[in-house]
C-alpha cells in the first residue's frame, strides 16, 4: 500500500505561498467527518500584506494591454481545465455534492473565465464613447480600473462563486484580495496554483483563507482598498461594512450571481478627456 | 511688470427684471406652503450684505410632506406617463429657462455673488442645455445601453451646493425626471432663490404637482431628507466631509447614492506648453466662479525650467482681473458667497503663510461692504502644506514644481481626491500619456473648466460616486445601470 502525499494548503500573497504569519490554521473535515486539510487561518496582518501586494501590482496590471489581460485570463481557463479533477475532488469533499454536480460547477467556472477573458478588450468600446460637445472640443469617456478590490467569495459553490467575483475584477484591470469560502476554501488555494502558472503577475490576485468575521472588518476599513464585492457576506453585515467603507468612500457592491459586464463596470471609473479642436 | 489697465466705465445690468418676494414658502405638491416650524431665514446678497428675501426652514415634517407628494406623483402620474410626454415636459422647461434667461442670470448673480457675465454665459445657458439634452433621453432609454426598459428608482432626495445653484439643480432634476423619477430638492442655505424661481418654471410648464418639490433649509433639513425612510435614492453635491456622513447614514438602508464631492485638481504645465494659452487656462481654472468650484485647478504644477517666466506672466494677468460688483458686465471676479466661506479662505491662506509658502495677491481695490478676497497665489508650496492638500474653495492658487513628467504625475495623484486635472503641452502623445496616468474623472487638456450636458462629470476616489451628464450620467437614476 502506498501512502498519499498530502498537500499543505497555504495563502497566496504577492505571487508566493506563505503560511499565515500568525502560525494559525483550522481543521477541515469532509461531510463524513474525515480529516481533509488544515488550511491557514489568515490574520489581519496577512490581510494588510495582501493589500500591499495588490497595490504594488496595480500599476503593472492596469497598464497591461487589454489584449494581454484577455490572453492571461484565457490562460487561466486553460490551466483550470487541465486540473479539473482536482477541483472536482475538493468540491465534492467539502460541499458534499456529487461528482457530477461538482464537475458541472468546475465547467461553469472555466467557461466564465473564458467569458471574461473576451471582455477585457471590449468593455471600453461597449461602455465608453465620444460625447458630442456644443463647442470645438473633442471629448471621450472610457472606463478605467478602480484600484485594489476586495472580493468576498460566495460561501456556497466555492469555485464558481469566487470566479463570479474575481474574474470581472481583474478583467477590468484591478488587482484583488480574495477572501475564500470559509467552509470550502481548498478550491481557492488550488486556483492560486492555477493563477501562479498562468502568466498572471504576482500580486494581481491574493488569496486568504480563514474566518470572515476576523478579516472582513479590516478589509472594509482599509484605506488602501478602493472597492469590495460583498456577495459572499451575510446581508445583515452590509451596514457595518458600508459604514467602515465610507471612510474612503469605497465602492461596495453585492451581486446575485450576476455575470454581466456590469460586474466589471461596478469596479471601474469613467474618465472623460477634453481637448480643443482648432488649427 | 506692466500694470496698465484700461479704465472701464461701469456697465451695470439692471435688476429691475427680477421680482424677489419678501418671503417664500416651500414648494410642495405644486403649492406654496408655510413651513411647519414657522421659521424663516434670510438669503442675502454677498456683495452688499443686503437681505434679499426670507425663505422657509423646512423640518422633518415638511420633508415628510414633500416625500409623500413625490411618492404620490411617482405612482399616480410620472411613472405611468408615456415617455415621449415626459420628454415634452422637459423640453418645455428648457425653453422656459431660455425665455427667462436674463431673469435667472440677474437673480443668480444677486443671490450667489458671482458675476453676471458668468451667470449669463455659463450657469443659465448650461442649465437650459441640460434640460434640453435630457428631454431627448426620456423616450430613448431603451437605447441608452442599460438593457430593455430600464427602471427608475422612484423618489429621489437631492441636495445641491451654493456654488452653481441653478446649474446644480439642472444637473440633478433633469436626469432624474427624464428617467421617470420624482424629486425632493433641497437648495443650499445661502443660495435658495433661483431654485424657488424654478418652481415658477415648473408651474408655467404645467408639470404635474409633486413631480418636483423644493424644500429650503439648512443642514438639518438636508439630514431630514437623507434620513427619510421612503427615499429610494440620494443625490448630493457638496463637501467630501458631508458626503461621507451621507454614505454612513444610508449604509443600513441599502439605497444608492451619487455623490459629487470635493477636489484638489492639479493643473500641470509642461515646458513645451503654449505659455500664453496656459496662463489663461490657469486663470480660468482657479479664478472662475471665485474659485468656488469643486473641480478647480487649485494646484498649479509647473515644470522647473519655466517657473520664473510663468509666474511673472501669471501675476501680470492676475493684476488685470476685475474684482467687484457682480452685476457689472465687466466684472471677472465677484463676491465670496458667504462670511463663513470667507473666513475659511482666510484661515487657509494664513496656514499657507504660516507653513512657509510665499503669498502674492493681485493689487486690486476691494469693496468695503460684502465678502471679498483678492486673487491670490502661493509659491514655494510643498506637498505637505495644507494649501496643497485641502480644498480651499476660493480664489487661491498653490504653485508646486516638478522636473520630470513622471514626477508631475506622482504629485498630481498624491491626493485623496480625484475629480479633475489639467494638462498643458503641445505634444499630443504627452497629453494622452498624462490623461492615462492621472487618477481623475475629468481631464482637461489645453483647456480647463469646460462643461457640457453631453459630457459625464464626476470623480475618482474621495471625490465621489457616479457621474452626472452624458449617457453615463443616466445610470445614476436607473436601477442596475452602471
Amino acid at each position: 500500500m502506498r501512502l498519499d502525499v498530502m498537500k499543505t494548503y497555504k495563502l497566496y500573497i504577492g505571487g508566493a505561498f506563505p503560511r499565515s504569519e500568525s502560525g494559525r490554521s483550522y481543521e477541515l473535515k469532509d461531510k463524513k467527518g474525515n480529516f481533509v486539510a488544515n488550511p491557514a487561518l489568515a490574520s489581519r496582518k496577512d490581510l494588510r500584506d495582501a493589500v500591499v501586494a495588490a497595490r504594488s501590482a496595480f500599476n503593472g496590471w492596469s497598464h497591461a494591454t487589454a489584449f494581454n489581460r484577455g490572453q492571461i485570463l484565457y490562460r487561466i481557463a486553460e490551466m483550470l481545465e487541465g486540473r479539473s479533477l482536482q477541483f472536482i475532488e475538493e468540491i465534492s469533499a467539502l460541499e458534499g455534492v456529487s461528482q457530477t454536480s461538482a464537475k458541472k460547477q468546475v465547467q461553469e467556472a472555466i467557461d466564465l473565465w473564458v467569458w471574461y477573458a473576451g471582455w477585457c478588450d471590449k468593455i471600453s468600446t461597449s461602455a465608453g464613447g465620444t460625447n458630442p460637445i456644443a463647442g470645438p472640443y473633442y471629448n471621450f469617456t472610457i472606463p478605467e480600473p478602480l484600484g485594489v478590490v476586495g472580493v468576498i467569495a460566495e460561501e456556497k459553490e466555492s469555485l464558481l462563486g469566487l470566479t463570479r467575483g474575481l474574474a470581472p475584477v481583474i478583467a477590468g484591470g484591478n488587482t484583488a484580495v480574495l477572501i475564500a469560502s470559509e467552509s470550502a476554501p481548498l478550491p481557492a488555494i488550488t486556483l492560486a496554483e492555477v493563477l501562479a502558472t498562468s502568466d498572471l503577475p504576482g500580486g494581481v490576485v491574493n488569496i486568504l483563507t480563514g474566518k470572515r468575521s476576523e478579516l472582513v472588518p479590516w478589509l472594509a476599513g482599509h484605506m488602501e482598498v478602493d472597492g469590495i464585492d460583498i456577495s459572499g457576506v451575510a446581508k445583515t453585515l452590509d451596514g457595518e461594512i458600508k459604514r467602515a467603507g465610507s471612510e474612503n468612500l469605497k465602492r461596495i457592491h453585492r451581486f446575485n450571481k450576476d455575470v454581466s459586464p456590469n460586474r466589471m463596470l461596478s469596479f471601474m471609473e469613467y474618465k472623460t478627456v477634453w481637448h480643443p479642436i482648432g488649427i | 511688470m506692466s500694470t496698465e489697465i484700461f479704465e472701464y466705465a461701469p456697465a451695470p445690468e439692471s435688476r429691475a427684471i427680477v421680482d424677489i418676494k419678501s418671503e417664500y414658502g416651500l414648494y410642495i405638491n405644486g403649492k406654496w406652503v408655510a413651513p411647519h416650524s414657522k421659521k424663516r431665514f434670510a438669503s442675502i446678497n454677498p456683495a452688499t450684505e443686503e437681505v434679499l428675501s426670507k425663505v422657509s426652514l423646512a423640518d422633518a415634517t415638511d420633508i415628510d410632506k414633500a416625500v409623500k407628494a413625490a411618492r404620490s406623483a411617482y405612482n399616480k402620474v410620472w411613472a405611468k406617463m408615456a415617455p415621449k410626454e415626459r420628454a415634452k415636459y422637459l423640453f418645455r422647461i428648457a425653453r422656459l429657462l431660455q425665455e427667462r434667461a436674463r431673469e435667472f442670470a440677474v437673480l443668480e448673480a444677486l443671490d450667489n455673488g458671482k458675476p453676471i457675465r458668468e451667470t449669463r454665459d455659463v450657469d443659465v445657458p448650461l442649465s437650459a442645455a441640460h434640460f434640453f439634452y435630457h428631454a431627448g433621453w426620456a423616450d430613448k432609454l431603451n437605447y441608452a445601453g442599460y438593457g430593455d426598459n430600464p427602471k427608475p428608482y422612484g423618489v429621489v432626495g437631492q441636495i445641491i451646493p451654493w456654488n452653481f445653484p441653478l446649474l446644480m439643480l439642472a444637473w440633478k432634476v433633469a436626469p432624474a425626471l427624464a428617467t421617470g423619477n420624482t424629486v425632493v430638492l433641497k437648495p443650499a442655505e445661502t443660495t435658495p432663490l433661483t431654485a424657488l424661481l424654478f418652481a415658477d418654471i415648473c408651474e408655467q410648464a404645467e408639470l404635474p404637482a409633486g413631480v418636483v418639490n423644493i424644500v429650503t433649509g439648512d443642514g438639518s433639513t438636508g439630514a431630514a431628507l437623507v434620513n427619510h425612510k421612503d427615499i429610494d435614492k440620494i443625490a448630493f453635491t457638496g463637501s467630501t466631509e458631508v458626503g461621507k456622513l451621507i454614505a454612513k447614514s444610508i449604509a443600513d438602508r441599502g439605497i444608492p447614492a451619487t455623490l459629487e464631492l470635493g477636489g484638489k485638481g492639479a493643473n500641470i504645465v509642461f515646458d513645451d506648453a503654449p505659455i500664453d494659452e496656459a496662463v489663461e487656462g490657469i486663470i480660468n481654472g482657479i479664478f472662475f466662479n471665485q474659485g468656488h468650484v469643486c473641480c478647480a485647478g487649485s494646484r498649479l504644477l509647473l515644470q522647473e525650467s519655466i517657473v520664473d517666466e510663468f509666474i511673472e506672466k501669471l501675476q501680470v494677468r492676475m493684476a488685470k482681473i476685475r474684482v467687484g460688483d457682480p452685476l457689472d458686465k465687466n466684472t471677472d471676479l465677484g463676491a465670496i458667497n458667504s462670511s463663513a466661506q470667507l473666513a475659511k479662505i482666510k484661515e487657509m491662506s494664513e496656514s499657507g503663510s504660516k507653513e512657509g509658502a510665499q503669498i502674492w495677491s493681485a493689487p486690486c481695490a476691494l469693496p468695503t461692504k460684502g465678502y471679498w478676497f483678492a486673487p491670490t497665489i502661493f509659491t514655494g508650496v510643498t506637498q505637505a502644506h495644507r494649501i496643497a492638500r485641502e480644498e480651499i474653495f476660493g480664489p487661491v492658487l498653490s504653485v508646486l514644481t516638478f522636473r520630470t513628467p513622471s514626477e508631475a504625475m506622482e504629485k498630481a495623484n498624491n491626493t485623496p481626491f480625484g475629480l479633475s486635472a489639467g494638462v498643458w503641452t503641445e505634444k499630443g502623445s504627452k497629453i494622452l500619456w498624462a490623461a492615462n496616468e492621472l487618477k481623475a474623472g475629468v481631464i482637461w487638456a489645453n483647456t480647463f473648466n469646460k462643461f457640457d450636458a453631453a459630457s459625464p462629470f464626476g470623480g475618482y476616489k474621495e471625490s465621489g460616486w457616479g457621474r452626472e451628464g452624458g449617457r453615463h450620467g443616466l445610470a445614476a437614476y436607473l436601477k442596475g445601470a452602471k
